[in-house]
């Protein structure tokens, strides 16, 4: 969910708003490592893919529908840093023109949604491909579990947001309890699509998929990746 | 690439906040919602005054209020949080028919209602009168890195290109039977997106070798100056002055009332 105006006081979306420019500044010197001369075109063209998988609505249970976040499979298709910006520039333009996420909000939205999901989804993906063996079978797998921790690491990161500078006081702990247990389900659905989604790029153009670089021998996986995917 | 250019947030009119440069509008709805998001949220008729000046926007602007009310449906998920805030709250409470509600939550739900309408609204409007490719270039004005502005210009154009394989894709599911029922079928959705991604990926790629072959060379050509007179930049500090002022009388408020 976007976080709109007047969720959080005015000092610690001040605050988080450092934290994002902060956060966005590193992800655009890194960004133009991860797809040199083409980011701005392929950046954009993935934001725009973000902005599109974010209308797909899933159903979740019992009439009520989650969508994708995107973070974590951004991260994951075109590297951490240009998942940051796309994630990022996602969210100013929903605050800007969808009123989507209040403009106050900003930085706290993108402090939770671009750059936590993005480290913590890229990150555990990382140690995952570490753990497991190196096949390109590996990479749903891992994919799977980075987004799922990416979630509820966004609800963690949001609630610690609103205990410094929330504007209601309302019991910290249960809230903890009440939004990572909500998100745990919602990243069952994250982590579902995202792994399904990696693994059908990773089985075409494996060599478009950031998360998979290094791995790519698809020659002598033909054949066994289908049964591991499963 | 057929659909029109013209994005469908735009309400086409020929009016004085329509032709404002963009940055003038984006730093006025920035200014605009910071002096609401400041404001104390006990003083309830400075939220009125605040409607208030957007519903005069909305008249200068010559926007129908039927389309700004339509749009507001997005608030929806916010206002169902903000509906719990007053039963899990702590602190004083008070009986409303029959039910023991928290004060500060009451307080609570109020303000994140009234702060998220008002820059709900007010961002509405920003969309309503300024098209989504000037608006861009507001941005970019404003002193934001190139690369930020540009990532969100190749969004903007491959958006209705993405939405459309998005339907595409849609129309040969049901086509095929398929209705999402349950997480079960997230799967199928999913693969959607893999192939949409690809889709999506491929044709950036084409789109950028085209482009080079053009002589883009990393930043696109500027076709249209949007500069902004002394006065333009007046005109759109009313918004925001006048909320600043509203805001600063509210704070004054709470302070003679201590």
């Amino acid at each position: 969910m976007h976080v709109p105006d007047g969720f959080i006081n005015a000092p610690v979306s001040v605050a988080t708003g450092v934290v994002a420019a902060t956060g966005v500044a590193v992800a655009l010197r890194g960004a133009r490592r991860e797809l040199d001369d083409a980011t701005a075109p392929l950046a954009g063209v993935t934001a725009a893919f973000v902005f599109g998988a974010q209308m797909l609505n899933f159903p979740v249970a019992a009439g009520t529908s989650g969508h994708l976040l995107g973070g974590a499979l951004a991260a994951i298709l075109v590297g951490p840093y240009t998942g940051v910006l796309v994630v990022s520039v996602v969210l100013a333009v929903q605050a800007l023109l969808f009123a989507d996420g209040g403009l106050t909000a900003l930085g706290t939205n993108i402090t939770i949604m671009a750059i936590v999901t993005a480290i913590i989804g890229y990150g555990v993906f990382k140690a995952g491909l570490a753990i497991l063996p190196k096949k390109r079978s590996s990479v749903p797998v891992a994919a799977f579990a980075g987004a799922f921790l990416s979630v509820p690491a966004s609800a963690i990161s949001f609630t610690a947001i609103y205990a410094i500078g929330g504007t209601t006081d309302i019991p910290l702990g249960e809230m903890l309890l009440a939004m990572t247990g909500v998100h745990l389900l919602i990243g069952v659905g994250e982590a579902l699509i995202t792994a399904v989604t990696v693994s059908s790029a990773v089985a075409v153009r494996p060599d478009l998929v950031y998360g998979a670089r290094g791995l790519v021998k698809p020659l002598l996986i033909n054949g066994t990746a289908e049964e591991a995917t499963a | 690439m057929g659909a029109g250019h013209a994005h469908a947030l735009y309400v086409r009119r020929d009016s004085v906040v329509h032709r404002l440069p963009p940055h003038c509008k984006i730093v006025a709805t920035v200014g605009f919602v910071l002096a609401v998001a400041i404001t104390p949220r006990h003083e309830v008729w400075a939220f009125a005054a605040y409607a208030l000046l957007l519903a005069g926007v909305t008249v200068v602007a010559r926007i129908p209020f039927g389309t700004v009310l339509r749009r507001m449906v997005i608030e929806i998920p916010f206002v169902a949080f903000a509906f719990f805030l007053p039963f899990v709250a702590r602190g004083e409470r008070v009986e409303v028919l029959g039910l023991a509600l928290s004060v500060d939550g009451l307080w609570g739900a109020f303000g994140i209602l009234a702060k998220g309408t008002l820059g709900v609204v007010a961002s509405i409007l920003l969309a309503a009168t300024t098209e989504p490719r000037t608006l861009l270039l507001g941005v970019e004005r404003l002193g934001l890195p190139p690369l930020l502005t540009q990532i969100a210009t190749f969004m903007f154009r491959y958006l209705d290109v993405v939405a459309d394989e998005l339907r595409r894709m849609r129309i040969a599911r049901a086509a095929r039977g398929f209705e999402a029922r349950d997480l079960r079928d997230a799967k199928v959705l999913a693969r959607s997106l893999g192939a949409l991604f690809l889709r999506c990926f491929e044709r950036g790629e084409r789109v950028h070798l085209a482009m080079l072959s053009r002589g883009y060379d990393g930043a696109m050509p500027v076709l249209a100056e949007v500069g902004a007179s002394r006065r333009q930049w007046a005109l759109s500090a009313a918004l925001p002055a006048a909320a600043g002022l509203v805001a600063a009388a509210a704070w004054m408020a709470v302070w003679t009332l201590r």
